[in-house]
């Protein structure tokens, strides 16, 4: 017969078999998993547009399995140097200090362009401002103009948007915009692009700088609240908004950049194949859907080579 | 001990197995706590053969990736970081004293078993809440007030670590104002005092080293948080003029740049240090409370 204690000690047993298996399991089920997940991380801007690109390549590859994260461009190279991911997305060129690095650490870098971003510069929609040239971008941005009045605006002190400095648009904007000058201490630093859009809806005298592809919303129109500055070279040049594609696909827009994937090494298996689907017909249409702009002849050709 | 000893040897074996387990995990705590500072010290030292140790401490500008210059001075986070906290508790510490008089004197048994349970919920609400709270009301709401473009401020800050600081500041004053004896009191109110003079004169001095030893808590809690302050005061690496100005405090200056920052670079080494003066600024002021804390522990005894 079966006593008290000995269903006690059944029941005890049993607890502790299933308590074993489910650590053995736990243990074994990330080890499956990480065959196949592939890894990415990096750039605020190129995170909504590499995820859906992900997804799209996962509806028509089932079983292979991408992960995409933002941080920053700065965070996806660090994770790529460090060996914490696959690819990396970045919207700056790497640094050689931290090309060096990655030599050290046996990391070979393959660099590849994957869509072309029309920096933009936003205020409120209640700004009468309608272009600025890149000399008064730099400065505002500078801290050396601190009134909209100064440039014929409304009588109200700038307030500035920007990225953290691991944000490879902050490096872009501070190295083609800033001419490699220091940014104003007064920049409120936010996470990301969509805050900083965020924050100049609500502000009326603020001013940020994004990525193209956040310019628009769900239904693809322009985001209401913000208005996109045209942009001149020059005190003479013509203005040229990024909403225009034909001014950024001839390079009329003055602050256009290649949005960069980077691997360890020539890519393999599911992060080649998955390269390979971003620079097809199909995945640059995907890039244009998203508000970003195709990479031209060059580029690609660079790209295809960097593949083989 | 007779009885124990009694229950044979396997209860013995029993209990000092337990016993050992115990002071194992407490040493634990403390190995824990040598080795976090050992690490910090460890990894901040080598920031100081580049960087100039008055600069690091009296310098206002902290741009590290400056293509210009880079420079390491923590002076305008540091003040950031205690502007923030100093506002956090001016507004906290007398709301917080309030309700703990309220709940220990006035409150009937009924309402303090609602009331406390609740405020011990408020210290639940993660701190990305709090921050997002931060950003979609009381941001806008400082902006309308002050007539500002924005909220995104010092101020912000402020509010949303007084709320995060008032169950600290709450739940230990309470114990202190219940701590102390009862003949107090009763004495005070034999004399002719009535409840509030009683409460006032009599027995908040009476707790006065637990309510500073709350009031220290709640600093270190509010120093100390990272989330909220990074979503809410805008980030701005100015020096602080005022609780109107966008400001970056230590914390989130380390949140936002140790996920970029290349291993073993002085900007690397150079966060540690930050860490490094935030850990002994919370550590001074928990080591203060706890040992004001003590004393009022004797004095009742």
């Amino acid at each position: 017969m079966l006593n008290k204690k000995n269903i006690k000690k059944m029941k005890g047993f049993v607890q502790m078999v299933l308590v074993v298996a489910l650590a053995i399991f736990s243990l074994i089920q990330p080890g499956l998993a990480q065959k196949k997940m592939i890894q990415i991380k990096g750039s605020d801007t190129l995170v909504n547009l590499v995820q859906i690109l992900a997804e799209e390549y996962m509806a028509k590859n089932r079983g292979a399995a991408i992960a995409v994260l933002g941080g920053g461009s700065g965070t996806g190279i660090t994770a790529l140097i460090n060996g914490t991911c696959d690819i990396a997305n970045h919207s700056r060129e790497w640094k050689p200090k931290e090309l060096d690095l990655a030599y050290e650490k046996g990391v070979r870098p393959r660099i590849f362009a994957i869509a072309v971003d029309a920096l933009s510069i936003i205020v409120n929609e209640k700004n009468p401002l309608e272009t600025l040239t890149m000399v008064q971008v730099g400065s505002i941005f500078r801290g050396e103009i601190k009134n909209w009045k100064v440039l014929g605006g409304p009588d109200q002190k700038i307030s500035l948007y920007g990225r953290q400095s691991n944000s490879g648009t902050y490096a872009f904007m501070q190295e083609h915009v800033l001419n490699n000058k220091n940014y104003s201490p007064e920049v409120k630093e936010m996470n990301g692009n969509a805050q900083i859009i965020e924050a100049v809806t609500q502000d009326v005298s603020g001013i940020g700088y994004v990525g193209v592809g956040y310019l628009y919303d769900e239904s693809g129109q322009v985001r209401k609240g913000i208005k996109v500055l045209k942009i001149k070279k020059d005190e003479n040049a013509p203005a040229f908004s990024p909403l225009d594609k034909e001014a950024v696909y001839s390079a009329k827009y003055a602050i256009s950049r290649p949005l960069y994937q980077s691997t360890n090494g020539k890519p393999s298996g599911v992060a080649a194949d998955f390269i390979r689907f971003e620079l097809s017909p199909e995945g640059q249409a995907i890039v244009e859907k998203e508000g970003f702009f195709k990479i031209g002849q060059e580029l690609m050709e660079q790209n295809l080579k960097n593949l083989k | 001990m007779h009885s124990v000893k009694k229950k044979g040897f396997g209860s013995n074996l029993k209990e000092s197995f337990f016993k050992n387990l115990f002071k194992i995990s407490g040493l634990l705590t403390i190995l824990t706590l040598l080795g976090i500072f050992a690490l910090l010290l460890y990894s901040a030292v080598p920031a100081f053969k580049e960087i100039d140790l008055k600069e690091f401490f009296t310098s206002t500008r902290w741009d590290p990736t400056s293509p210009e210059e880079p420079e390491y001075g923590l002076l305008s986070m540091l003040v950031s970081s205690l502007l923030v906290t100093a506002g956090a508790l001016f507004i906290a510490f007398p709301v917080g004293v309030a309700v703990a008089a309220y709940l220990s004197d006035v409150a009937r048994p009924k309402t303090r078993e609602i009331f406390k349970p609740v405020i011990e919920l408020l210290a639940a609400v993660p701190s990305v809440v709090v921050g997002f709270i931060g950003i979609t009301l009381i941001g806008p709401l400082i902006a309308r007030v002050f007539k500002m473009s924005h909220g995104l401020t010092a101020l912000n800050g402020s509010i949303l670590l007084a709320i995060m600081a008032l169950p600290t500041i709450i739940s230990i004053s309470e114990d202190a104002l219940r701590a102390v004896p009862q003949s107090y009191t009763e004495a005070s109110l034999a004399v002719g005092a009535n409840h509030w003079q009683t409460l006032i004169r009599v027995k908040i001095p009476a707790a006065r080293s637990g309510i500073i030893a709350a009031f220290m808590l709640g600093m270190g809690r509010a120093i100390g948080e990272t989330m909220t302050v990074l979503m809410a005061t805008g980030n701005a690496r100015s020096f602080p003029h005022g609780f109107l100005q966008s400001v970056r405090t230590l914390t989130a200056n380390i949140a936002i740049e140790l996920g970029e920052v290349p291993y073993f670079t002085t900007h690397y080494y150079a966060l540690f240090a930050l860490g490094l003066v935030l850990f002994l600024l919370t550590f001074i002021i928990n080591l203060t409370a706890d040992l004001i804390m003590e004393k009022q522990k004797r004095k009742l005894l």
